[in-house]
């Protein structure tokens, strides 16, 4: 196996800008990579004709000017990418092909990049595990019994093993940091309004958000200056001025204010996670940044917040899903009403089901006001709690999850015990800030284990900065022992 | 309906009841394109032929405001002299149906764009006030066809994302002569700004009404049923009299109304139960998170403001005042900008008081048998202005105008011309009459005998003599003095 695709996106950026390597030779690697590796279920759909053709005609006339130039990616399943299968993990949208393309993904591919194929996810990007896929579940390369985390765990499990240099995943409620955390790799969510949300299928409107996945911070900073930017589009985009997050990396953090919030010491956390913890600020504070203690008091409210706001949205968001105009259609039924019935009991898997349930009953008028509202002032108090916080100290370190990689089948029957996968991810979801999530060391297992941080609205550079120097001074390394080969 | 009171009462065999009556009207906005998308708004296009990836809401599509209905929006506002909200929020009405791609709506509920206003009617027996309690944008569904196929249903997306304005009004109206009035106040409103074009047979103006009754006198209002999607005037009238009448019958005989949705049936001029308020959807209404809230800056309103034309209600007053009208010609003449613009440019030209008169009865008739706006009439306002001042100034008579009129009507051709060319000018000069009047005498000599000896109802004889020894052109007004005082010799 070739030593090219365990580089770094970084890395192989410059070897192609050296024509050291072609566009398609790196194709080709992938593809037999991704060829030998079906056992770990990432990729949904694959299009290797179309890679092939677009690394040809790269190398015909290579433009070397360009972020991404002739890097062939795969995505999540969850952006529309035009003329290709954009399944959001579901049997409703098995055969979907959209003929459109998602901002993000046309941004990329403006940049050079090339689409390899679809990432697997939970269904809908409604999981911790990528096990609600229609498609089956997605394994950790780490350990063949251990789930990668999720929704995004296609994206982590893929660039984890190698099967793309980097990836884009979207985040909710953690869907980027979590997965990132199980694999060892680096992910972050971006503010939200920073990357545009069309085209992307979608679960939680106010809280969904497009982010990169890659395998270093420097890739990271490279991946989201080409998905980010102002889009007419989404009404929610923010209007800025593009930045060059990957020129302006540095690592020089000193004098930096690093909060570190106590309410994240959660009962029963394991000693492990807390010992990362205490690695990390000791990493920071030797790289010269002051540490200091800080109360984001609402914290505790954040999950239950996020498991009222999130379905809400989901529960409208998926009713266009409803078999009149694409996706599945049951044959069964006689009229409209029995084929929207039978139509979404078939084509929505449980998970689905469950959140349409919880977000149609805290929507429903007599429960509106004590779940939904309710839920809506809390999400400003959270938002409060970071905003005070963010004029003492410059960005927040918490742990990425509270635990490693769980064994596949470990939390189905235990819904509440998978949502408290996101305990302390979603806090950030709802305040629409951005954070990222840097592998930081290995557990006892020898799973990898991650740390965040978390910063201001658009100070995305200040965290990448923070994470990179971490990064330099971490070494981390994963593990990995290709056992799928 | 008496003229000058109102009477509006439904009497039971028991008591005499008052109707109660507010309206929820859907007005389409008048833009070429839809609230959240670039698709066309055309009436009457193929089907499914202006529908974009958002208004059949295909995965990650997103809604994006349109700002010439926000504007619009505005503007009708202001011309309700209703209060804009700096602060309004577009919100998810969530519900299932065929036509309705994304499940749900994009609808205001806690915060529309505009809140309270009102607008003046003017009723036979006085003018009369009518709340609006707000108006608020919204998309129009797409359109279930049932009866294309005995086994499908199609559907049809034009229609899906359009902005419409619903207009609630505060249960004032009382009649469905109100009804009528305001409806037609609306519209010309509307019309008057470009926001709405008002076409109910095109579906862009119609209403789901409210109605209940309660006894004269009573204070508290009864429960109240709601007639859906009512697209006429006529019907609306209709299902209002059915509606309380059936109230009525049901309340004199001790029975309990029960609050419902009805739907009114065009062919039996009946309304029935559609579902009743525990069959009530519930529409999940949250604020969409799609779209931020909608945040109107005061400079635009004020700006908007001064761009509006001058208003139907300034412009009745202006015409009492300018040109003499009295309030019911005013009304007429102001009812749409089309005919007040032709009337003014008439008005400018010619006698104001003869022109409206003329405006409201011959030509209206003539475009009402033609059935043709008076955008497209064959006479243009200054060929109508000539024609007013040729009866003015005593060119030609009343009677002569008429025919005159009917060959401008034919030919679209210039009165002068006409009147020219066929020799229709009045004789008005004393010496031809007179001249025309003594042969007319000397040739029934013994008809004057008969005058003279008291027969004086053959005056009337000798003036049809004159009428048709002119051809008609004989100026009455001097043919009768000239006579009088030829027969007195």
């Amino acid at each position: 196996m070739s030593e090219i695709i365990k580089k770094n996106l970084s890395e192989i950026i410059d070897l192609i800008k050296k024509k050291e390597i072609k566009s398609e030779e790196l194709a080709n690697l992938y593809i037999d990579k991704v060829n030998k590796s079906k056992k770990l279920n990432s990729y949904i759909t694959t299009c290797f004709e179309h890679t092939i053709q677009q690394s040809k005609e790269f190398d015909k006339k290579p433009n070397l000017n360009s972020l991404l130039p002739g890097v062939p990616l795969a995505v999540k399943d969850l952006f529309c990418t035009n003329g290709f299968k954009t399944t959001a993990g579901s049997k409703m949208l098995e055969n979907f092909i959209p003929q459109y393309e998602s901002t993000v993904t046309e941004n990329l591919w403006k940049e050079g990049a090339i689409l390899l194929g679809k990432l697997n996810c939970d269904e809908y990007a409604m999981g911790s595990s990528n096990e609600t896929s229609y498609f089956g579940n997605v394994i950790n390369p780490i350990a063949k019994d251990t789930v990668p985390g999720g929704s995004s765990g296609g994206s982590a499990s893929a660039l984890a093993a190698d099967l793309t240099p980097a990836t884009i995943g979207t985040d909710t409620g953690g869907s980027i940091r979590q997965p990132a955390s199980f694999t060892g790799t680096v992910g972050l969510k971006p503010t939200y309004g920073l990357c545009s949300r069309w085209g992307i299928v979608a679960f939680a409107s106010s809280l969904d958000q497009a982010g990169p996945m890659t395998k270093s911070v420097k890739d990271c900073s490279i991946m989201l200056e080409a998905m980010a930017g102002f889009d007419n589009k989404d009404s929610t985009s923010i209007e800025k001025k593009k930045e060059n997050y990957s020129k302006n990396l540095k690592t020089n953090i000193k004098g930096l204010k690093i909060g570190i919030p106590k309410e994240y010491r959660v009962e029963n956390m394991p000693k492990e996670i807390d010992e990362l913890w205490n690695k990390g600020k000791s990493i920071l504070k030797d790289l010269g940044a002051d540490i200091i203690d800080i109360s984001l008091p609402h914290t505790k409210y954040a999950l239950p917040t996020y498991y009222i706001v999130a379905p809400a949205e989901a529960s409208s968001n998926l009713a266009r899903y409803d078999g009149v105009k694409y996706g599945y259609r049951s044959s069964k039924g006689n009229d409209l009403i029995e084929m929207y019935e039978n139509t979404r009991s078939e084509g929505f898997g449980d998970e689905v089901k469950r959140r349409i349930l919880i977000g149609t009953y805290v929507l429903s008028s007599g429960y509106y006001d004590a779940y939904y509202l309710k839920a809506q002032k809390v999400r400003q108090l959270i938002k409060k709690d970071f905003d005070e916080n963010f004029g003492k100290v410059d960005a927040i370190l918490t742990p990425s999850t509270p635990s490693s990689a769980f064994k596949i089948g470990e939390k189905t029957n235990d819904p509440i015990s998978m949502y408290l996968n996101d305990i302390f991810t979603v806090p950030v979801n709802l305040a629409g800030l951005p954070a990222i999530s840097v592998p930081a060391g290995l557990d006892k297992k020898g799973y990898p284990l991650g740390l965040q941080l978390i910063g201001k609205t658009l100070d995305e550079q200040n965290i990448l900065n923070v994470a990179y120097a971490f990064e330099k001074n971490c070494n981390f390394k994963n593990e990995l022992k290709n056992w799928w080969l | 309906m008496s003229k000058d009171k109102f009477d509006y009462f439904i009497k039971g065999e028991k008591n005499k009841y008052e109707v109660i009556i507010g309206l929820e009207v859907h007005a389409q906005v008048s833009s070429n394109s839809k609230l959240f998308s670039g698709s066309a708004t055309k009436f009457g296009a193929e089907p499914n032929s202006q529908v974009s990836l958002i208004d059949s809401a295909f995965p990650g599509m997103l809604p994006v405001i349109n700002k010439e209905c926000i504007n619009q929006a505005i503007r009708t506002g202001l011309g309700l002299n209703a209060k804009i909200n700096n602060n309004s929020v577009f919100d998810r009405k969530n519900y299932f149906y065929a036509d309705l791609p994304q499940g749900y709506q994009i609808s205001q509920y806690k915060n529309p764009i505009v809140g309270e206003g009102k607008v003046l009617l003017d009723m036979p027996y006085g003018s009369k006030e009518i709340g609006i309690e707000r108006l608020h944008l919204e998309q129009d569904a797409g359109k279930s066809i049932h009866d294309m196929d005995p086994s499908s249903t199609y559907v049809d997306l034009n229609r899906s994302g359009i902005a419409l304005m619903e207009i609630v009004s505060k249960p004032d109206l009382r009649s469905p002569e109100e009804v009528n009035a305001y409806i037609k106040k609306l519209r010309t409103i509307m019309r008057y700004l470009g926001t709405c074009d008002g076409n109910m047979q095109e579906g862009s103006l119609r209403a789901d009404v409210n109605v209940s009754v309660r006894q004269v006198g009573d204070k508290n209002f009864g429960t109240r049923c709601e007639i859906k999607n009512v697209n006429s005037i006529k019907f609306m009238q209709l299902a209002i009299e059915y509606e309380a009448n059936r109230q009525v019958e049901l309340l004199d005989e001790g029975k309990k109304i029960e609050q419902e949705t009805r739907l009114f049936d065009t062919k039996k001029n009946e309304t029935r139960s559609m579902r009743s308020k525990e069959d009530a959807h519930d529409y999940r209404y949250f604020p969409d998170p799609d779209l931020l809230p909608l945040k109107i800056e005061q400079k635009l309103i004020d700006d908007l403001k001064k761009t509006l034309p001058e208003l139907p209600d300034n412009k009745k007053e202006r015409f009492m005042n300018d040109y003499g009208l009295n309030s019911y010609e005013a009304n007429v003449l102001v009812s749409e900008k089309e005919i007040s613009n032709y009337y003014e440019e008439v008005a400018k030209l010619s006698d104001k008081k003869l022109a409206a008169t003329w405006m409201m009865g011959d030509l209206f008739a003539m475009l009402n048998d033609k059935g043709l706006n008076i955008s497209k009439s064959p006479i243009s306002a200054k060929n109508f202005a000539e024609l007013i001042q040729s009866i003015k100034s005593g060119e030609i008579s009343g009677r002569i105008a008429k025919e005159v009129f009917e060959l401008m009507v034919e030919s679209g051709d210039n009165p002068k011309k006409i009147i020219e060319s066929k020799g229709m000018k009045q004789q008005s000069d004393p010496k031809e009459l007179e001249k025309i009047i003594n042969e007319i005498l000397t040739k029934n000599k013994d008809k004057v005998d008969q005058y003279k000896s008291g027969k004086e109802k053959l005056f009337g004889f000798f003036v049809g003599q004159v009428m048709k020894q002119s051809s008609g052109k004989a100026n009455p007004q001097l043919t009768n003095e000239i006579l009088k005082k030829l027969l007195k010799g």
